[in-house]
């Protein structure tokens, strides 16, 4: 078991974490887990906000041993991708069609931030109060 | 882009905003030279991880959204006044016939007229799709859709991170994986300069991809009156 270094990629945004990867997948330790992904270990299972999502009991070892938890079954349970390099060294830990059709279907703009030519962030709901038409293009 | 200055300016006193987001994975850089060249008042951003995309399941540019003033989609993901006349060019010299260009610009000006109804009346605009129009018109993305877009986004990561000809392979898998998305293709094929795409590129220029849509739509027209929707190729 050694603890290395890991980038997690959630987001958009790279944390870097100690974690344990063995036989491709990714352990983590609860405090880690609850800090990088904001999901924690209860009775009740992985639990974020008021949502609690149970694993199968019978297969407990495959999600938590001790003080760790298996990220890669748990993303997998929630059917998110996740997805890492060769190395083991980063981590993509995607979100599932679900949460992007429930988001949509919602009817609320999606929220992001991103850079203006200058560095500035610009955070979409800033532009609440005006009608924002949001296009795309590229150099490509 | 000057194509969305203008219609700014016409009606930007109306409470209305245009954000042009690059979907531009060569960042800053690569993006400046055309907004300073366009010069826009209005607000340019720069998605090198064409989050923009993810988030709304866009699969080409120029895609756009309308948001109301409350935080609401009142149209989703669509082509941005764009048509597939432009499939008709001419592949050595890109020349295109007068009925192509014709075509092109009715589609750009009923689609422009289209948002600038909206920015002066807002929800009256007959533009403006209902609750359940709008939910009618979005595009679903799948769990294909959404590992394709995860893989991308560590691609490109990678690739950033010293890593290309494994962030080159996360992006091949990407493309494969969510067929439909020209973005994620192109910025692939547009990447390969700097570093080939396994194959990618060479296995399938931008026309031969586009000629395999056949009856397939590069940019499947709007859902606007008066929008051209004849191929036009």
């Amino acid at each position: 078991m050694v603890l290395d270094m890991t980038t997690l990629l959630i987001d958009d945004k790279a944390t870097i974490c100690n974690a344990n990867v063995k036989n491709n997948e990714l352990w983590i330790n609860q405090e880690e887990l609850e800090k990088t992904t904001g999901w924690s270990l209860k009775a009740e299972g992985f639990c974020q906000g008021n949502t609690c999502i149970p694993y199968p009991k019978t297969e407990t070892e495959n999600f938590v041993q001790g003080s760790e938890v298996n990220v890669s079954s748990f993303w997998t349970l929630m059917d998110k991708p996740i997805l890492h390099d060769k190395s083991g060294d980063t981590w993509m830990l995607g979100t599932s069609h679900k949460e992007r059709l429930g988001a949509l279907n919602s009817l609320q703009a999606p929220n992001f931030s991103l850079p203006d030519l200058e560095g500035k962030q610009h955070t979409l709901s800033d532009y609440k109060g005006k009608r924002i038409f949001l296009t795309t293009w590229s150099s490509w | 882009m000057p194509v969305w200055q203008d219609m700014y300016e016409s009606v930007k006193d109306h409470d209305f905003i245009v954000i042009a987001v690059a979907q531009e994975s060569r960042g800053e850089e690569t993006a400046r030279e055309f907004i300073e060249a366009a010069d826009p008042s209005y607000v340019c951003l720069i998605d090198e991880q064409h989050q923009v995309a993810d988030l709304y399941n866009m699969v080409n540019v120029p895609n756009a959204v309308w948001i109301d003033e409350n935080g609401v989609i009142v149209r989703p993901s669509e082509t941005a006044g764009s048509h597939d006349s432009f499939r008709s060019m001419n592949r050595t010299d890109f020349s295109q016939s007068d009925e192509a260009l014709a075509l092109a610009a009715k589609a750009q000006s009923t689609y422009l007229a289209a948002v600038k109804d909206w920015a002066i009346k807002g929800s009256e605009s007959e533009h403006a799709f209902s609750e359940q129009e709008a939910r009618e018109h979005i595009a679903r993305p799948t769990q294909q859709t959404a590992l394709a877009h995860a893989s991308f986004h560590l691609g490109i990561y990678l690739r950033k991170n010293g890593k290309e000809d494994e962030g080159d392979l996360f992006l091949k898998s990407a493309s494969e994986l969510h067929p439909d998305s020209w973005n994620m293709f192109r910025q692939a094929m547009n990447l390969k300069d700097i570093g080939e795409v396994a194959g990618l590129a060479a296995d399938h220029s931008f026309f031969e991809r586009l000629d395999a849509l056949e009856g397939k739509r590069y940019y499947p027209p709007p859902d606007i009156a008066g929008f051209p929707r004849e191929p036009g190729y």
